[in-house]
């Protein structure tokens, strides 16, 4: 079992928390796991990723050779575009499609919504909106993983666990409302396949 | 036991604390960082009460590490590469005093520049000191490596360097945690001189120093962390340091080329001749300068030595698999292009950043002198740099901001305004401002005090609740140390200040305080 997996976003968008609740669940599951971060200037506001890998072998390099990436998960739509030269020949897309413009420059969205729909392995879905439904509009970021869960070879209620550990101390309600979240993003990606 | 997922700064931070570490001193800076704050959060280090707080810049860090190692105790001191160049006094001296106590100075090279203002490489610094570097590739060496270097720091009385890069610094893995040792107990050098460097102690220290590389050497040659790898395949051998070897691997199921992971410095000579005699052709893999290179290659060169020098690879940037990849001459991997449709998005200043406020002002104040006044430094508000703000114009090293005001100023040119962050302005604007007292030169010194280093994460600032008295105890005139509160109501009487100052023959300080709206949460959190 091996998968890579790109995250992206833009810094402040909550990547590394499902980036964390993935290595949880790995780790969990007995896996291997490197998970490269970005720290620093780029967190400001600039575009952040994170190359995640999970395998049952031992993994070398802490980044995902270019066209090795499984999945890229992006919290934004223009950023999931970024890193298209690391996903794999059949590698899947799947992106939050509400956009966050903080640049002057911001492309077109309908050119950009096109881009994306070209991509024959792709989901997309609003999760912002989706988040702000249940309640919790925080939760974005865990709308997305819901979406891209059953593509991690991870068992769901590993992610569940990964949930609880990583959130756990910040109380049982936002363990409750992230739990929600994850699971109708699981069942809203589940519609559009 | 159970593994521990930890970045690779967080496997220093452990694997210090597990080798009987009393003390850990540092200066934050990108990607160093998580190496004190994993120890100051670390239930353990905090029950032991192992010292672990920020020091003012990384200089006193240092020195105040080889106090505590006089003292005969475990310590670390952490700081990104420029750090080194701060500190460099102290470093290159601590040559010659050596170590009692073990002494480890991190420091953490950023290729590429993701948050640098340059990608020098601090093996160079080791290698003009004289001093053992270790260099881990992957998290468990990372937490593995400084047991070793407390024992040849204590057994040949010498710092030892550990060197890590951005990519290994910031990725997460599974750490497995070894025998915790206790710490040392107090005990003052044998030898009463170790750290008097009077000239004629200091030429004897030296000829030791230079006396003991040979030591040294064989602690590399027989080095678990310098392998040598045999492969059938002799028309190439490969050296590969530190992070390279994990891009070299990755281009492989089994590599039928020699390799020799060099983790472990001064180099091995015996294992680097082997390699040299017994192949065509060497490719050197190392992430950043090529110091390996060059020193197999020598002045005159040789033909037989590839990597960053000849073009196999880029002479600058980062290593990663795909130009690692190139350099061993596989086919290229397939992969798309980024559409064009992405723009490119750099970071900027937060919505509601009091830096904006300040500058709004500011530039506001200096319409009618036309662009090209402000010398700036580094923090968050060098961003201000970029659209919309465009407020400043230089960026060069700590403190510099304040210095180049005063020579400015000292051309005859005016006004001449230095923008300084509160934490840099501890770390080493307050002497840069004891020169423009003394000199008394006309210059405004804007001291941005959000509260905070925000910059590297929210860590505290040195001069917190204490600038006012800093500058007036520098000798700044009491009546042009203006505090303002950086808010867009407040525009117009800002200002005002602002051009009041600016009109002043003399030096001036005004203080935009107003705390970085993440410093709540991050204070909450805490
Ligand atoms: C010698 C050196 N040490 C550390 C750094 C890393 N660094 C860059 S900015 C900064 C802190 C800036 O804090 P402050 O001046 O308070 O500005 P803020 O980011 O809060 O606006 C640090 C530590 C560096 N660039 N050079
Ligand atoms: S982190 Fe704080 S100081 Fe830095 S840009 Fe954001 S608000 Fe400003």
């Amino acid at each position: 079992m091996k998968k890579d997996i790109i995250l992206a976003g833009v810094g402040g968008q909550g990547i590394l928390s499902i980036a964390a609740i993935i290595g949880t669940a790995a780790i969990e599951s007995g896996l291997h796991l490197k998970q490269a971060e970005v720290h620093g200037m780029s967190q400001r506001g600039g575009d952040v990723q994170s190359h995640l890998r999970i395998s049952d072998k031992p993994i070398h390099s802490d980044l995902i050779p270019n066209g090795g990436a499984d999945l890229i998960i992006s919290v934004e739509p223009m950023e999931s575009l970024r890193y298209l030269p690391f996903l794999s020949e059949n590698g899947w897309l799947i992106t939050n499609t509400n956009a966050f413009v903080n640049i002057p420059n911001y492309p077109d969205y309908d050119e950009l919504m096109e881009t994306i729909s070209s991509f024959r392995n792709h989901i997309s879905l609003d999760a912002d909106k989706i988040a702000k439904d249940i309640g919790s509009p925080r939760s974005m970021n865990m709308v997305v993983l819901g979406a891209a869960s059953s593509f991690l070879d991870l068992p769901y209620s590993k992610l569940e666990e990964g949930i609880k550990i990583i959130f756990g101390r910040k109380g049982e309600k936002i363990v409750e409302a992230n739990l929600e979240a994850i699971n109708v993003g699981r069942e809203v990606a589940e519609q559009n396949k | 036991m159970k593994k521990l997922l930890l970045l690779g700064n967080e496997a220093i931070g452990q694997g210090a604390l597990d080798a009987g570490l009393s003390g850990a001193y540092g200066y934050p800076g990108t990607p160093s960082t998580e190496i004190i704050e994993y120890i100051q959060r670390n239930p353990e280090a905090i029950e032991k009460d192992v010292h672990r707080t920020w020091s003012a810049n990384e200089k006193t860090a240092m020195e105040s590490a080889l106090g505590m190692s006089y003292a005969g105790k475990r310590t670390i001191i952490t700081m990104k590469h420029v750090g080194l160049n701060v500190a460099a006094d102290a470093y290159m001296n601590s040559a010659l005093t050596g170590a009692n106590g073990g002494v480890i100075v991190a420091v953490a090279d950023d290729p590429s520049m993701h948050s640098s203002q340059n990608e020098q490489d601090s093996r160079f610094f080791a290698k003009f000191a004289l001093l053992p570097v270790l260099e881990p590739s992957n998290q468990q060496e990372a937490y593995g490596m400084p047991r070793l270097a407390y024992e040849i720091s204590e057994k040949y009385h010498l710092p030892v360097m550990l060197r890590i890069t951005t990519r290994l610094a910031h990725s997460r893995a599974g750490v497995e945690r070894g025998k915790v040792l206790k710490e040392n107990e107090m005990h003052l050098p044998e030898n009463k001189d170790q750290f008097m460097l009077l000239p004629s102690f200091a030429r004897k220290k030296y000829k030791h120093l230079l006396s003991i590389q040979k030591d040294l050497e064989i602690e590399s040659e027989n080095s678990q962390f310098n392998k040598y790898t045999d492969g059938s395949d002799k028309s190439m051998g490969i050296i590969a340091c530190g992070l390279a070897y994990n891009y070299l691997m990755e281009n492989y199921d089994e590599c039928n080329f020699p390799i020799l992971k060099i983790g472990q410095y001064p180099l091995p000579k015996m294992k680097i001749e082997k390699i040299f005699r017994d192949c065509d052709e060497i490719l050197v893999l190392e992430e950043g300068m090529p110091m390996v290179e060059e020193m197999l290659k020598g002045f005159l060169g040789n033909p037989k030595i590839h990597g960053r020098l000849d073009g196999t690879l880029e002479r600058d940037g980062e290593l990663n698999p795909k130009n690692v990849r190139k350099a061993l001459g596989l086919p290229k991997l397939s992969s798309k292009d980024i559409p064009e449709v992405v723009a490119g998005r750099p970071p900027a200043l937060c919505v509601g950043c009091p830096h904006t406020d300040s500058y709004k002002a500011l530039t506001e104040a200096l319409k009618e002198y036309g662009k090209g006044h402000v010398f700036s430094d580094i923090g968050c508000y060098t961003l201000g740099y970029l659209p919309p703000h465009n407020a400043i114009d230089t960026c060069v090293d700590m403190g510099a901001s304040i210095s180049m005001a005063i020579g400015a100023a000292d051309s005859g040119f005016f006004p001449a305004i230095a923008a300084i962050g509160d934490s840099t302005f501890g770390h080493s604007g307050m002497t840069g401002l004891l020169d423009a007292v003394t000199q008394k030169s006309n210059v405004l010194i804007i001291i941005l005090d959000n509260d905070i280093t925000a910059m590297t994460g929210m860590q505290d600032s040195q001069v917190n609740g204490r600038i006012e008295q800093i500058c007036e105890g520098i000798g700044v005139e009491k009546e042009h140390i203006r505090v303002i509160n950086p808010l867009s109501k407040h525009h117009e009487e800002n200002v005002k200040v602002f051009k009041e100052e600016i009109a002043y023959k003399g030096v001036s300080v005004v203080i935009p305080r107003r705390p970085c709206i993440h410093v709540y949460s991050k204070k909450k959190r805490k």
